[in-house]
């Protein structure tokens, strides 16, 4: 979809018009007559712009930007959606690009953290019914009547009285002179058209023809293509390299040394250049590479947990968080559970691997690719390649996936560099093992749980947590606890667990770590939650009973209700297994209840995941289930099929041969539920992930009396 | 190097490679067809499949010299206006989240009900097993074949 934009592009630049003119509003008719909808381009001008994310032509085509990375979460769906609502315009009819990393104009742009709505809706709500005052101003002011008499709809304003009529492109230029109205009236919920309904995202179609445009598949005149052979021990230098047989294939240009940062250390390899993708891996391949580790410890899986297992029992931590005292409550107690669980090192294993288009022209670059944060990406490359700021271009493609992993720095960085040594557009492509290998990865962590029930009542909890923190990688203190130990825990069992602690035991390994769906919840939820399940067990209660119990807040009991209610919880038969968990992460609280059984080979059989989701106020109904449905699907993957394990220093999972995800035939039946409030919005797209696991472990335990404390695990041979 | 012809998307192409070059690099870098995706390079995602003679093939394992005068169809050649009946149920259904192995899963959709109409849920395991997508669609995805399925008995 992107002949159209170089087309338009060519055009104003053969009108001799600069972009300073079309914004205020020295614009021509006739110019978009024939365009089509144009989607998921990265333009520059659209007409004339009534703020950062609204342009509009003469013609009334509206052109709403997307400043938040699309990597399946819906961002592309709901920031439109959102704006569309209050500035009246027919979603189906606007345009919708990519913005540009730029702070100034879009502020915080990176996508991590479930934040596109719950971090803008307020702002853009406001600003999109402040655009739509305007139109209704400036027709007010052409047909002199009270802008109270005239009100909008579908791209037009209307004087009520008269029935006079004009599309927005016949007032965008005056409405762009006018001051935007500082106080504006927010619709109700009740009055929306378009927000809170299941509408079909305007980017579907774009993914079922081919025609998305992802970083991999964007092409610039003249561009070169590399491959990188980087150290494997994530660590260390290049000795030497032998490039006479890369140099025989065909296609290949060139073979350089390249040094990316990852974070702060230095990760040297050598980049072959070529005319092709192909080209370039088959020179690659032919390359010899000399490294050396020196410095590097040769990390290995089973001796990291060994660590953690032995550190669990050893030491206390830097404390997170204390009420009242466990400790003293602990050691009087004789039957106090006593428990470790094990979560897994992961990669993120986007469907699209890594790559990058950069473009080096001395005093400025443009770069092109699956990124997550195109303003840091700026940030990053102008003070790394020592170029202004406002030279360095950083354009969102469609991400094919993200997780986290596009959020991270390395890749962008590298690609620049290459393009400034290959002195040409280049696009540099990760091959899978190079995704799955290099990292950074989601870093595996390990908990002890203590804990104590009296006369069916929780007496005390002790959580430690010990994993690496990978604020300690973006320069966070040492002495201080993750920040994240609470992640995932539903914070209101605070009001009624009287004595309780969690703490953080510093971990440390050369291994790079970053952020990977609901990060710590992903992890901390397993152990939580499984805790919780053993309490009540050895409280004697039923465990969705015995979170009513400690959840008395509103919300909590309502959807704690809602789950035993559509899970028939309580209706449930004999050689059934039920697990329920609750989670809560970047505001939005999940419940789950999983169902299992065992088939006629005694295989666990899940036969259905119940989720209910209060994520408070929402944009697309049909989103948030997809996004539930799909952090369910990840996270079956990470509790039953996948792991990465690292052996002298080495990843060893490569590709999806020894990673194994879950397939079509492996997934239960899920059911996804929205709690209808009026709460202030919380996250989407991770919420979903944590309760399931738990829910899952909870229920293999209520089948067949085996509590799973080591993730991942087989469900063939529990 | 080698100047090889194909027939793509019901035209006839030719090329200037590497005679062992992968389809999929062929498709992607040299014919400008990009919507074929690379996933994992080893036939393991499913996420290059495209169809020779209507049947579903990785196009990462297959050099480029070996397809002959067979016939080419990748997602852009499957209906001009996205109006295949596995588009369409695709769309209905809303299947997409990244898109990304989105290709492949419906090239396979498409192959497994050319073979068979009406589709069980074994038929569906068995055929879009080896497609791989991390967000997790697979739900929909099942809820579309079937849909499309529907579509297309319907249509005679």
């Amino acid at each position: 979809m992107e002949p159209k934009d170089i087309s338009r592009r060519k055009f104003i630049r053969a009108t001799g018009l600069s972009a300073t003119a079309l914004t205020l509003g020295f614009y021509f008719s006739g110019e978009s007559k024939a365009s089509t909808i144009i989607k998921g381009e990265d333009a520059e001008n659209y007409g004339v712009s009534l703020n950062s994310w609204i342009h509009i032509d003469t013609n009334g085509k509206v052109t709403i930007v997307c400043h938040r990375a699309e990597m399946g979460q819906g961002a592309y769906q709901a920031i439109p959606q959102m704006i569309a609502e209050e500035l009246e315009v027919n979603l189906n009819e606007v345009n919708i690009i990519f913005g540009k990393g730029d702070t100034v104009k879009y502020g915080n742009q990176i996508t991590g953290g479930s934040s596109t709505v719950r971090g803008t809706y307020k702002n853009l709500l406001k600003l999109s019914a402040s655009a739509r005052e305007m139109l209704v101003a400036a027709a007010a002011a052409k047909w002199s009547v009270q802008a109270t008499e005239c009100f909008a709809e579908a791209g037009h304003v209307t004087h009520r009285p008269s029935g006079k009529k004009m599309h927005y492109g016949e007032l965008v230029v005056d409405a762009s002179k006018l001051e935007a109205p500082k106080n504006v009236q927010l619709k109700k919920v009740e009055d929306y058209k378009l927000i809170r309904k299941p509408l079909p995202r305007q980017d579907t179609p774009l993914k079922t023809n081919g025609t998305a445009v992802f970083g991999i598949d964007k092409k610039i005149p003249g561009m070169l293509y590399a491959v990188v052979e980087r150290n494997p021990r994530l660590r260390g230098k290049v000795k030497s390299y032998d490039d006479s047989a890369t140099l025989k294939i065909p296609g290949v240009k060139k073979v350089f040394k390249v040094t990316m940062k990852v974070f702060d250390t230095d990760r040297e390899g050598v980049a072959v250049l070529a005319d092709s993708t192909w080209a370039a891996m088959q020179g690659r391949k032919a390359l010899k590479v000399v490294w050396d580790d020196a410095g590097f410890e040769y990390v290995n899986t089973e001796e990291i947990y060994k660590k953690m297992k032995a550190d669990l029992q050893s030491k206390e931590g830097l404390s997170a968080k204390k009420q009242g005292d466990p400790d003293p409550v602990l050691a009087q107690q004789k039957n106090k559970l006593d428990v470790v669980y094990e979560t897994p090192y992961q990669a993120h294993a986007c469907m699209e691997p890594l790559n990058c288009v950069a473009h080096y022209k001395g005093d400025s670059i443009e770069i092109w690719g699956p990124i997550q944060a195109p303003d840091w990406v700026q940030g990053d490359i102008s003070q790394k390649m020592g170029i202004k700021k406002e030279n360095v271009h950083v354009n969102m493609t469609f991400l094919g996936g993200g997780f986290g992993r596009k959020a991270f720095l390395d890749y962008t960085h590298e690609a620049c560099l290459i393009s400034k040594e290959a002195g040409a557009p280049v696009q540099v492509i990760w091959t899978r093992e190079d995704d799955m290998t290099q990292g950074p990865f989601r870093p595996g962590v390990s908990y002890r749980a203590e804990g104590a029930v009296n006369n069916g009542e929780i007496s005390a909890v002790k959580f430690r947590m010990c994993g690496q923190n990978i604020g300690h990688w973006m320069g966070s203190k040492k002495d201080v606890p993750n920040d994240s130990v609470l992640e995932g825990f539903q914070p209101h069992y605070l009001d009624s667990i009287k004595n309780i602690s969690f703490s953080d035991i510093p971990f440390e390994t050369p291994i790079p770590i970053m952020w990977w769906r609901s990060v710590y919840a992903s992890t901390n939820g397993f152990a939580y939650e499984s805790f919780m399940d053993e309490l009540a067990i050895a409280a004697g209660k039923d465990p969705l009973a015995f979170r009513k119990q400690y959840l008395k807040n509103e919300r909590c009991q309502k959807l704690l209700e809602k789950v035993e209610q559509v899970s028939g919880w309580k209706t449930r038969k004999p050689k059934q297994g039920y697990g329920v968990a609750i989670t809560e992460c970047f505001s939005s609280s999940v419940a789950q209840v999983v169902k299992v059984s065992k088939d006629a080979t005694g295989k666990i059989k899940i036969d259905k995941v119940w989720a209910v989701i209060d994520c408070g106020w929402y944009v697309n109904s049909d989103t948030v289930r997809a996004q539930v449905e799909g952090s369910i699907v990840m996270a079956l993957g990470a509790a039953t099929n996948h792991e990465i394990h690292f052996k002298d220093g080495l990843t060893v999972e490569k590709n999806f041969t020894t990673y194994r995800m879950p397939r079509i035939n492996e997934i239960p039946p899920i059911e996804v539920f929205i709690m209808d409030n009026n709460e202030d919005a919380g996250g989407v797209g991770e919420p979903g992930l944590p309760p399931f696991t738990p829910a899952l472990t909870n229920a293999i335990f209520d089948l067949t009396g085996k509590r799973i404390r080591k993730l991942p695990f087989d469900l063939a041979k529990v | 190097m080698a100047t090889i012809k194909l027939h793509v998307n019901g035209k006839e192409k030719q090329v200037e490679v590497d005679p062992a070059t992968p389809v999929l690099w062929v498709l992607r870098d040299h014919l400008d067809l990009p919507g074929t995706k690379y996933g994992c390079g080893v036939a393991a995602c499913g996420a290059c499949t495209i169809h020779i003679d209507g049947l579903p093939v990785r196009s990462c394992q297959l050099p480029v010299a070996g397809v002959g005068s067979k016939k080419i169809t990748t997602i852009e050649g499957l209906s001009a206006n996205n109006t295949h009946p596995v588009q369409t149920a695709w769309i209905e259904e809303q299947v997409p989240q990244c898109g990304y192995c989105q290709s492949g899963q419906i090239m396979a959709a498409v192959a497994l009900l050319q073979k068979k109409a009406s589709p069980t849920d074994a038929d569906i395991d068995a055929a879009m097993q080896g497609h791989i997508c991390r967000c997790g669609t697979y739900p929909r995805i099942r809820e579309a074949i079937k849909k499309a399925s529907k579509k297309m008995s319907a249509k005679g």
